[in-house]
Order: structure tokens, then C-alpha cells, then sequence
């Protein structure tokens, strides 16, 4: 896996407060990668660096080998979190603008806006003034303004936030369009849930530093608690008894209609998978069972909650 | 602008319908057909008693009532009038004026002196004044146009200063709180944004002046072709009353007014003073707007600026207000260090030049401004830099100072 973007050992201090703290990250080349982490934690400075809005203190970003220089600016497409208009600005004029700071000869981005605001069905609004549109268009007008130069690199931060179900189901499309064409796509975000439905790899970062990095899959086994879920046609109290002789931890159960029953169940370390159905078989007739995998949004609180208690006992 | 000028005089003169009907009731009988009757004003001599004429002023027969009384001394010193309206200023002035020169006529004629020998003595004095060149060679310069434009010039400036440089402060605020600049510093570096915001604005402000002088100019020009002054005496009497209030230069000159004219348009500077004046408008506004900017960014909304704004616009106030006292002395001390510091230099030289200033004073102020706007642009640039992204930060002069060692 190619390395598209390399962020290495980079240090940022702001006067009292250290934002990244010798951070390194590879993200892969074409691959939708997830910056994750909670507020403060350093992502949007390190957003800010790769699109040389600040200057590191420390260490270099490559971009496809190279190190980072104004000359990149045309080839990555960035979308702040906190994203704004010139509310009496006319929106094509000013979408057109926007598009032309990225580097775009006026005619040709004039073609491409048009065809991207009849895709987004707002191609009535390119005269009207910004101030007249609601949030939401507003937000597309963005998107489509970030996209328009087709850069290699594009930085989401936050892309879902004020979007509608149907407009975030919109923008998850296009983004996995954007991927099929070839570009990378770094991601910061706290939807846990459209993490693991988007992205490849991730990171996490908590005060200034990585904590974890990987693909989701990766690090979804690495954090496994080795919690199962099946269904068995057994009465509970007698599986209760079998499953404290077979050191498994039952979690949770729910009653079924034909008799049998839904159980949680948590084993030791050392049970893989198969072992465990083997161990479960002579217990009764099996009709379902499956790992659960913990989510990206547990992985995230309890790394988050860990590295926090580290750094609160160090003080 | 132009309406400024213009819409006064109409209006004056859409006033002027209607004559004023003067009883005059004299008790002494000095001034018996003395008032000379004009197009806005009739005098009638009538013999009726103070509260028949009074009545008579309320029905509507008169308009006013003038009463001169018996004087308890030997001389009329004072006089009433009556009005149900508020008595026009020409119109009492001309009254009081005509009354005096009767009395003192009367007075010269009871001491043995006649008027008329006091009449031929009085001459109108012509000041011409000559400005000495380096070289020996003399100009003509006349006193009061030179303060006039000296004034006004540098008000013109204080104004488009203040004007422009706060169209670029909302301009950094603007973009601050709806949040495109982070969009735009993704593209382009804040510096670059700052300056384009500052040069953007200088040339709108440059155009609009254009249009402005041009346009004044212009209908000025129409209205005096199609509408002759002339035909308004209120107005005139306006002007002539205000006039010998404020500048009694202009009394002796009345004949050879239009020569006078053409001799003033030539001993003004013309050149030097037009040029002058583009440059310090122009590298004051660079001067002020980058600290304009610099403030923008500094704040969250336009309430904030307030603090900043004070320290940053006083040096525009003092000159402001210095240059009336440096109109009487345009050489001194003080009028030299003030146009020479590139804070108050826009405003303060422009008061001296049009009474002539050493072409190496001149040149020395010059580059002072421009040393000071590339400082204040390069001072502005790092705080505009860290200011347009910082957020919900109560902004001091300390916070400031660290932005400025970012």
C-alpha cells in the first residue's frame, strides 16, 4: 500500500498549549482514512498544517514523496469545519471565485460548476445572493466548491455536520465516487457510525498524540473482548449452569418464542471462535452465532478514557 | 455634493416670494424716508399709534413693525420690532445698519464735520502678499484661500482615512464571522489576503473620488450655466452677510472681483498641491487601513473594535485638530514635526502646502510615509495572520504582542 500523504514526527506548540506532539501518521494512497479523536485533541491543527494555513514547529509532511509546498495547493481540497460564504456574494460568482483561488481557468470551472449544481438540482441558484439560501444548500455549494479542481488529496472536517439524512446519504456516495476515481480522502470526524461505514484505516488522537492507527478491521480485532452472540434451543437455567462449567461469562439473555434462548456471552482469550462453537454444540441445537466486534465508537471512548487517566496521573 | 451646494440656493430662493411690508412708526423723525424700499422689503411711514400698527401687524395688513421711541438721551440708540413671524437676520441687519449710519451722519453734522469728507477718507487697502522662492524670485500668495484649502484638504483626508479604512476593518470582520476565511487562507497566505483586501478598497475609494470631483464639478457647472445666481438677492445678501462676517479682505474687492479671481486660481500651486494630495491620501489610507485590518482580525464583532480604535485614530484627531493653529503658523516647530511624523503627516502637511513647503521637508515626509506604511503593513500582516482564525478570545494589547513573536 502506497503512502499518499506522510505526516513525520511533527511538533506545533500555540504559547502554553502543546497541540501535536511528535505525531506520525501514513495514510495510503486512495484509501478514505478516518483522523479521529476528541475536541482539543489536535486534529484540526494538523488538518491546518497539511493545507499550509500554519507552519509545523517540527518535522515535515510529504505529499506523494514530496515535501510539502504552495504548489500543492491546487491538488488538495479542503472543507473546514467551520465553513462559511460571503452571505451578499452571488453564488455562482462566488462559487467561481472560490474555484479559480484553487487554480482553475475560468471557463473550464464554469462548465464543471454547472454540471455539478444540476447533479445537486440547485442550478436555479447560481444568481441568487448566498444569504438567500438555507444551511443546507449552502453546505452543498461548499462540497461542490472543495471538489471542483479534482484534488488528489481531499480533507473533510466534519463533512456531515448540518446535513439532512438525505444530503448525508448524498455526500457518503459522492465521497465513495471520489475514492473510485482515484483520489485520497482524509476524513476527521465524531459520526463513529459513518467511520466504520466509510473508511479504511483510521487514526485516533488524544492530546497531541496517536493512539491508535490502522485499518478499521485491524484495529476492531486487535480490540476485540472476545463477546459472542448465538442463539441456542435450551432452556436459560440450564444454560446458565453449563456455561459457568465452561468458563464463559453469560452477558445477557433474551427468552425466545420456541424455546430457545439469545445469549451474550464473553469467553477466555484463548477461545477462538471455532473452539468456542465446539464447546457450545453439546449444549443444544445452535441457529446462530457470531463475534461482536466492538464498535468504533467503544474503541474510541475507552482509548480515549484510558489515555486520559494516564496523562490525569502523570499531572 | 453638488446637491450640498445647490439645493440651499433653490431653496433660498423659492423663499424669496413675497415682500416684507414695513410699518416704521418714528418718534424721532430721523430716519423719515431713509429705508430704501428693495424687492424684498417695503417701508411705509405711517403716523397711528404703537397698538393700532401692533394689530394691524397681526391681521395681516403689515409684517412688521418698526418703532423707533422718543430717546431719553439726545440720540436713538434704540428701536423695536414687531413680527407674528421670526424676522429674517438680512432684514434686521439692514435695519440696524441703515439707522446707525443716520445717526452717526447726524452726530458728524452736529460736531461741524461733514460726512461726506468721511466718505472720501475711507480707502480700501490692498494687501498683496509675495512669497520669497530660494532662488529670490517672488510669488504671489494670498493668506485666506491658502488657509481654506489648506483646511479642507486635510479634512478631505481625516474623512477618506476614517471612511475607507473602516470599510477594510469591516471587510476582515465580515469574513471572520462567516467564517469563509478559513476557505480562502486554504488558497491564498493571509498576508496576500490582507494586502488585496487593502489595495482592493484604495481603488474603489480613488474611483469613488474621481466620480465625486468630477461629477460636482460637472453640475456645478450646469446649474450656474442655466440658473443665474444673480436673479436671487436673498440669496446673495446671504452670502455677502456671511462673507463680511468672516473674511473683511474680500469688502475692498468687490469691482474687481472676476481679476481678483483669475489672479488667486494662478498663485495656487496647482500641481503641487493636487499631487501632494493624492499622496498622502493615498499613503495615509495604506497607513491607517493595514492598522484597520490588523484590529479586524483582533476581534470577534464590530462592538469589539472599540478599544483598539482609539489609541489607532488619535494621532488623525490631534492633527485634526492642531492644524487650526498651524494655519497661522505654517513654518513653526510643531507644524514641522507633525508633517514630517507619518502618523499625523497626511493630515498636518497638507495644511502647509499650500503655503508653500521646502521641497526636502517635503521629500523627507513623503519617504517617512512610506517607511510607515511598509512598517504598519509588516506589523498588521502578523496579527492579521494568527487574528483571523482565533475565535472567543478576549483579545489584549499582551495577547497581541505574542501574536506579533508567532
Amino acid at each position: 500500500m502506497r503512502t499518499f500523504l506522510s505526516v513525520n514526527e511533527v511538533t506545533k506548540k500555540y504559547a502554553n498549549h502543546l497541540a501535536i506532539n511528535n505525531l506520525s501518521l501514513q495514510v495510503p494512497e486512495n484509501s478514505i482514512y478516518g483522523l479521529l479523536g476528541p475536541n482539543g485533541a489536535g486534529k484540526t491543527s494538523l488538518i491546518r498544517i497539511i493545507n499550509q494555513i500554519t507552519a509545523p514547529d517540527k518535522g515535515s509532511i510529504l505529499l506523494n514523496g514530496e515535501v510539502l509546498s504552495p504548489e500543492h495547493i491546487s491538488r488538495i481540497g479542503y472543507l473546514p469545519e467551520e465553513r462559511g460564504l460571503y452571505k451578499k456574494m452571488k453564488v455562482g460568482e462566488q462559487a467561481l471565485y472560490l474555484a479559480r483561488l484553487k487554480g482553475m481557468p475560468k471557463n473550464i470551472a464554469r462548465q464543471k460548476l454547472l454540471y455539478w449544481f444540476e447533479k445537486f438540482e440547485i442550478e436555479n441558484w447560481w444568481n441568487r445572493k448566498v444569504e438567500e439560501l438555507s444551511k443546507g444548500m449552502q453546505q452543498k455549494i461548499q462540497f461542490i466548491v472543495t471538489i471542483l479542481h479534482q484534488p488528489e488529496l481531499l480533507i473533510f472536517d466534519e463533512p456531515f455536520s448540518g446535513f439532512d439524512p438525505i444530503n448525508v446519504n448524498l455526500l457518503k456516495e459522492e465521497i465513495l465516487k471520489l475514492r473510485e476515481q482515484g483520489a485520497t480522502i482524509i476524513f476527521s470526524t465524531h459520526n463513529m457510525a459513518s467511520v466504520e461505514e466509510l473508511c479504511d484505516h483510521i487514526a485516533l488522537i488524544n492530546n497531541g498524540n496517536k493512539i491508535l492507527e490502522g485499518t478499521v478491521n485491524e484495529i476492531r480485532e486487535a480490540h476485540r473482548t472476545h463477546t459472542f452472540e448465538c442463539e441456542i434451543k435450551q432452556p436459560v437455567d440450564s444454560i446458565k449452569q453449563d456455561l459457568e462449567q465452561l468458563s464463559v461469562t453469560l452477558n445477557k439473555f433474551v427468552r425466545k418464542a420456541d424455546n430457545s434462548v439469545r445469549i451474550t456471552i464473553t469467553s477466555d482469550a484463548e477461545s477462538s471462535g471455532n473452539q468456542l462453537i465446539k464447546k457450545l454444540l453439546p449444549l443444544g441445537e445452535l441457529s446462530d452465532f457470531k463475534e461482536l466486534l466492538p464498535s468504533m465508537n467503544d474503541i474510541f471512548i475507552a482509548q480515549v478514557s484510558a489515555t486520559n487517566i494516564k496523562t490525569d496521573s502523570h499531572e | 455634493m453638488a446637491a450640498l451646494m445647490i439645493v440651499p440656493i433653490i431653496l433660498a430662493s423659492l423663499d424669496n416670494v413675497g415682500k416684507k411690508n414695513i410699518a416704521v412708526i418714528d418718534e424721532t423723525n430721523w430716519f423719515l424716508g431713509r429705508f430704501e424700499n428693495a424687492d424684498n422689503m417695503q417701508f411705509h411711514y405711517v403716523f397711528e399709534s404703537v397698538d393700532s400698527v401692533k394689530s394691524q401687524v397681526l391681521n395681516g395688513k403689515y409684517d412688521l413693525l418698526l418703532y423707533v421711541p422718543q430717546p431719553t438721551l439726545n440720540v436713538p440708540v434704540n428701536a423695536e420690532i414687531y413680527s407674528n413671524r421670526q424676522i429674517p437676520m438680512t432684514t434686521a441687519s439692514y435695519i440696524s445698519n441703515t439707522m446707525s449710519k443716520e445717526v452717526e451722519t447726524k452726530k458728524l453734522l452736529a460736531s461741524g464735520i461733514d460726512p461726506n469728507i468721511i466718505k472720501s477718507a475711507k480707502t480700501a487697502i490692498n494687501l498683496v502678499t509675495f512669497r520669497l522662492d530660494e532662488d529670490g524670485a517672488s510669488k504671489k500668495s494670498f493668506t485666506a484661500v491658502n488657509v481654506a484649502l489648506g483646511l479642507v484638504s486635510s479634512i478631505l483626508i481625516y474623512f477618506f482615512i476614517f471612511i475607507f479604512g473602516s470599510q477594510v476593518m469591516r471587510g476582515v470582520i465580515e469574513e471572520k464571522t462567516s467564517r469563509i476565511v478559513e476557505v480562502i487562507v486554504s488558497s491564498v497566505r493571509p498576508f496576500e489576503l490582507m494586502l488585496g483586501k487593502i489595495t482592493g478598497i484604495a481603488l474603489v475609494g480613488l474611483t469613488q473620488f474621481l466620480l465625486w470631483v468630477i461629477l460636482t464639478a460637472g453640475i456645478y457647472g450646469l446649474f450656474t450655466l442655466f440658473y443665474n445666481p444673480a436673479q436671487i438677492p436673498e440669496a446673495q445678501m446671504n452670502a455677502g452677510a456671511m462673507m463680511q462676517q468672516t473674511n473683511p479682505v474680500m469688502d475692498g474687492m468687490n469691482q474687481e472681483a472676476v481679476l481678483k479671481v483669475f489672479e488667486v486660481v494662478e498663485a495656487i500651486n496647482f500641481k503641487v498641491i493636487i499631487l501632494s494630495f493624492l499622496f498622502y491620501f493615498i499613503g495615509g489610507y495604506l497607513l491607517y487601513a493595514a492598522l484597520f485590518a490588523a484590529i479586524g482580525s483582533a476581534v470577534d464583532s464590530e462592538a469589539d473594535t472599540q478599544q483598539f480604535m482609539l489609541p489607532v485614530s488619535l494621532p488623525l484627531i490631534l492633527g485634526l485638530v492642531i492644524s487650526n493653529f498651524i494655519v497661522n503658523n505654517p513654518d513653526g516647530a510643531l507644524a514641522f514635526w507633525l508633517s514630517i511624523i507619518p502618523f499625523t503627516s497626511p493630515v498636518v502637511m497638507m495644511v502647509r502646502i499650500p503655503f508653500g513647503v521646502p521641497y526636502d521637508e517635503l521629500i523627507l515626509s513623503m519617504s517617512l510615509l512610506i517607511v510607515g506604511f511598509l512598517f504598519t503593513t509588516w506589523f498588521a500582516g502578523k496579527i492579521y495572520r494568527t487574528g483571523i482564525l482565533m475565535y472567543g478570545k478576549k483579545v489584549t494589547y499582551r495577547e497581541l504582542w505574542k501574536w506579533m513573536k508567532y
